[in-house]
């Protein structure tokens, strides 16, 4: 497992699949009926670098979770490949994981689940230090866990370390998620829905914190269905559907000149804050299928407003559109 | 950013014994019933450990006729041995305790690392531990000891091997459904998708989450082991040399002491052993009764809030 | 003066264990007209969920009740649940938080509809059918579905399908919690646009409770913001935006994300007061970032500032004073 200098991006997927089998009672499995499978992703790629925030958006059964737990190796591929700063991880075994687990992290939806109800502050930021032997001595981790409470501006720590998670807020217990992620010095953060669970008014400090970090020189994978909280965090933003990215790109370029039709309508139907400004909403009808029977060809046609004969036969690639450094979108008729 | 450290405004389901530590100590607190049942254990071990200091005569010397009539000098009366009754129990306590214990120790182990195993493991590990212990969960248990017993040859070590084998399922099943879900938490995932092995997820965040309800099943399973060591002893498989309440009773009863009329010899011990599966079942049942999730008046439900006069703290505004 | 719906300085305290209170609801009044849309605002804690259930008289043992609740000027909490009771769901429906979770799952959903009709005596047998598969119609699910069970039916479809239940008796008000909360963002405009017709179609008077801010201006008219039990600015949503009255109501707009608005979202500093404790002066003191002298020491009111805007905040006061 190499590790580069930092030149290359810090996570770079490639067609990645990811298959789960339907579950099926004993009698289907006698009558040999056809395994069917949940294409959860069927074919992705894009990359992460170091300092850039990426977000990786669309609806429920989109595949976007499936993909982050996948570049964790928390599911297995099908196929792909998935190299982190250089070297490709998609095949390696626990073992040899368990050193990059230090530099690729998750931080949780649910900051009420993710914290143990039994350990203080202190001993669950500590936790992976012991996980990992890192940070010899106890006073040397302790400084550690002191300085991952102050950079997630949980200060002064003396004030945090004794508590237990049942005395914190939601924003405080998921900065605490995240110092005990941080105290390991990783390279790449994976977040999903780091904020959908807190409050308004709290949500925009955890963001502010993970933008911070981004600048300290983190690459931050966010997943995330709300549009304007990517907007207005991500460098980019790559949308999926069914599986696929059908557009990425600088998060402005894709958030204000929008080319796959999904993008539009999309962008089109979320809520503004000021009244004055409502945008004439494309309602989809009906919603997305299951991922069980993706359509033929574009797996958007039956849903898309301009669809025309070809998109039952071609499944377009992501191609260069619009005007936006990196900007592509996977539709035959941009 | 913010010193305030209470989640504020929010109803507070007050849950406290959930959160913090020692959940055991705080349910034998609060419900008299469960205390009633601990003092109740407590006793009787301290009677069974102190026996020999305290047992007003010898276990073995004949102090009177054969079933004795109860005096002041001996408020139980006397057994077909002429042996003084209240001394009897004492002892017969010890044997009974200890075999309770020490089955339900062997019990515990078995069913709780089975359970443990099948449920934070999963898949083939389950599927094979749960078909184990489905067999063990068919086969009768008081026809089994007998079989064993009139094999293996009566003795307490063999009386406590067979009772603890046949009670494990149910600690098996129970620990088993408790760690299914508690593998599921999002703090368990966490701790393994952080890199740490799986002897440190299971004793770090698994085993106390479970413990709580292990100690539940555990004094249920005391009750429930004394009640299968009494029976064996009564039907002649328990161990000769020593004397547990069930062998006491067995003596009196082939002794005729129900012909006799002498009830103290029998209805005492048997008094005693319901007695003491009555504090293991208030005890554990009251443990397991805290363990269980709340049920909470929805406010859907009942619709009985009370109305006050309007106090004026009244707006300007409508 | 008797709009549709009127509610007057209501409170809710609720008990919690050693003779303390939780003082969840501080003096709300409100009105609704027929076709009115009011978002009821505020974060997790604000009291707005138990504010509605107050309302409709959904509240537990535990909870007391003071204030007025006028349908139609008759004031239905008066009586507790004898005169609420009749109301219930016949002129006062809600769709609760997580609704679309709570289908009964061994049943139909459209026989769920038709005990709805039976239990409160407006159709029976087949006119109760037929009904149900009007009222699916009505929200967008094709009659054809009406002998399925909720498993089978989508997110979407079971919100609408709870919808449907809450205006099974023809209710004139439609309280709807969080209805989009759990939702992707296209199924939430599907039904935001639901709600939005059976309003103009219907003259249904809609309260809309949520903390999305962007989904109230998408949706209503007017808007309360409410803050520890009480609300602090009321009026038209464009003016809640624009010149906010109310610096907690700035400062929550400010800290709502936009997919195109300009400037980095901030957070409020701070959390909200505890309400089982008494509040002395302004209960977004400690966090505003305009709070002066007076703020502490004296609680504003709501206070109406011009026709059909009202503010608690002792700002407002000192402009007046000014002119």
């Amino acid at each position: 497992m190499s590790g580069s200098n930092g030149a290359g991006p810090l996570i770079a997927v490639e067609d990645l699949v990811v298959r789960y089998a339907v579950a099926r009672g004993l009698l289907a499995t006698i009558s040999r009926k056809p395994q069917h499978f949940v294409h959860a992703v069927e074919g992705v790629s894009f990359t992460v670098s170091r300092g850039e925030l990426v977000a990786l958006v669309g609806e429920s059964g989109c595949g976007k979770t499936t993909t982050a737990q996948a570049i964790l190796r928390l599911v297995e591929p099908v196929s792909g490949r998935i190299a982190f700063d250089g070297g490709d991880i998609t095949a390696l075994h626990s073992r040899a994981l368990r050193p990059l687990r230090r530099r690729m992290q998750l931080i949780y939806q649910d900051p009420y689940e993710s914290l143990d109800p039994r350990l203080s502050v202190r001993a669950a930021v500590e936790e992976p230090l012991l996980i990992h032997r890192l940070g010899g001595s106890r006073t040397e981790r302790r400084e550690r866990v002191r300085e991952a409470l102050s950079r997630v501006e949980l200060s002064p720590p003396e004030l945090f370390l004794e508590r237990y998670p049942h005395e914190l807020s939601g924003g405080q217990r998921q900065r605490v998620a995240i110092a005990a992620s941080i105290v390991l010095g990783p390279d790449l953060l994976v977040a999903d829905e780091p904020v959908s669970m807190l409050d308004v008014s709290v949500r925009a400090g955890v963001l502010n914190l993970l933008d911070r970090l981004r600048e300290d020189g983190l690459g931050i994978l966010m997943i995330t269905h709300d549009l304007s909280t990517a907007a207005r965090f991500a460098d980019r933003i790559a949308v999926m559907y069914l599986g696929r990215i059908v557009e990425e790109g600088p998060a402005q370029s894709v958030v204000r000149d929008p080319q796959h039709p999904y993008t539009k309508a999309l962008l089109s139907v979320v809520p503004r804050r000021d009244p004055r400004k409502r945008s004439r909403p494309e309602i989809l009808s009906g919603e997305a299928p299951d991922a069980v029977r993706i359509p033929s060809g574009c797996r958007f046609h039956p849903r898309c407003p301009i669809t025309i004969a070809d998109c039952r036969e071609i499944d377009p690639a992501l191609e260069p559109a619009g005007a936006g450094t990196g900007h592509k979108a996977a539709c035959i008729r941009v | 950013m913010s010193v305030a450290l209470q989640e504020p405004g929010l109803i507070v389901d007050e849950e406290p014994i959930r959160s913090r530590r020692g959940i055991v100590w705080e349910t034998v607190r609060r419900r008299p019933s469960a205390a009633g049942g601990a003092a109740v254990l407590l006793l009787l071990a301290l009677a069974a450990v102190l026996a020999p200091v305290l047992a007003p005569y010898d276990l073995h010397e004949q102090v009177g006729p054969v079933f004795g009539h109860p005096s002041w000098s001996h408020p139980l009366g006397l057994d077909d041995g002429g042996i003084d009754m209240v001394t009897l129990l004492m002892w017969g306590v010890r044997i009974s305790l200890v075999v309770g214990f020490a089955a339900t120790f062997v019990s515990m182990v078995i069913g709780g690392t089975i359970g443990v195993a099948a449920g934070y493991f999963g898949g083939k590990v389950d599927t094979i531990l749960m078909r184990i212990t489905d067999y063990f969960l068919v086969i009768p248990d008081v026809p089994l000891m007998i079989i064993v017993a009139a094999i293996w040859g009566p003795s307490l070590f063999h009386i406590v091997i067979v009772i603890g084998i046949l009670l494990w399922t149910s600690t098996a099943r129970v620990i088993r459904a408790q760690v299914k879900s508690v593998r599921e938490r999002v703090y368990v995932k966490r701790a393994r998708s952080l890199g740490a092995s799986h002897t440190r997820v299971v004793f770090r965040h698994v085993l106390p989450q479970v413990a709580p309800l292990l100690i539940a099943n555990t004094v249920l399973t005391i009750a429930v082991a004394i009640f299968d060591e009494t029976a064996l002893s009564f039907l002649g498989l328990g161990d000769p040399s020593r004397i547990s309440l069930g062998k006491v009773i067995e003596n009196a009863f082939q002794r005729a002491a129900i012909s006799t009329g002498a009830w103290w010899a029998i209805v005492p011990p048997g008094a005693l052993v319901a007695v003491i599966i009555l504090a293991c079942s208030l005890l554990g049942g009251a443990l397991e009764d805290a363990l269980n999730p709340r049920l909470r008046v929805s406010h859907l439900a009942a619709r009985t809030f009370r109305l006050r006069p309007l106090v004026g703290r009244g707006s300007e505004v409508v | 003066m008797s709009g549709l719906l009127e509610v007057e300085g209501l409170q809710v305290w609720f008990d919690l264990d050693r003779g303390r209170e939780l003082h969840a609801v501080q003096g709300v009044s409100f009105s609704l007209e027929p076709g009115e849309r009011l978002g009821l605002v505020g974060e997790s804690g604000c009291g707005k969920t138990t504010t509605v259930l107050g309302l409709l008289g959904l509240l537990p043992p535990s909870a007391s009740v003071a204030g007025s609740v006028r349908l139609n000027g008759v004031d239905i909490l008066a009586g507790g649940e004898q005169t609420i009771r009749p109301h219930r769901w016949v002129d006062l429906a809600i769709v609760f938080q997580g609704a679309m979770n709570a289908l009964n799952p061994v049943k139909t959903v459209g026989s769920q509809i038709v005990e709805a009709l039976e239990l409160h005596g407006l159709a029976r047998g087949r006119d109760a059918r037929l009904r149900t598969g009007e009222l699916l119609e009505s929200v967008g699910i094709p009659e054809a579905r009406v002998d399925r069970f909720p498993h089978e039916f989508s997110g979407g479809m079971r919100q609408r399908a709870a919808i449907a239940m809450a205006l099974a008796c023809n209710p004139s008000v439609l309280v709807a919690d969080e209805p989009t909360t759990a939702l992707d963002v296209m199924v939430q405009a599907q039904i935001l646009e639901l709600l939005d017709s059976l309003c103009r179609d219907f003259g249904l008077a809609l309260l809309l409770v949520t903390h999305d801010l962007p989904v109230v201006a998408e949706l209503c008219d007017r808007a309360a913001v409410m803050y520890a039990g009480e609300i602090v600015e009321h009026g038209p949503v464009d003016a809640l935006y624009h010149e906010p009255r109310h610096p907690y109501t700035r400062l929550l707009f400010a800290a709502t994300p936009d997919l195109y608005g300009e400037g980095v979202p901030a957070s409020i500093p701070g959390a909200p007061p505890r309400l089982d404790l008494p509040l002395t002066g302004c209960p977004f003191h400690t966090r505003c970032d305009r709070a002066f002298a007076r703020c502490p020491q004296e609680r504003p009111l709501l206070r109406e500032l011009e026709r059909g805007r009202s503010a608690a905040c002792h700002l407002n006061d000192v402009v007046a004073e000014v002119v």
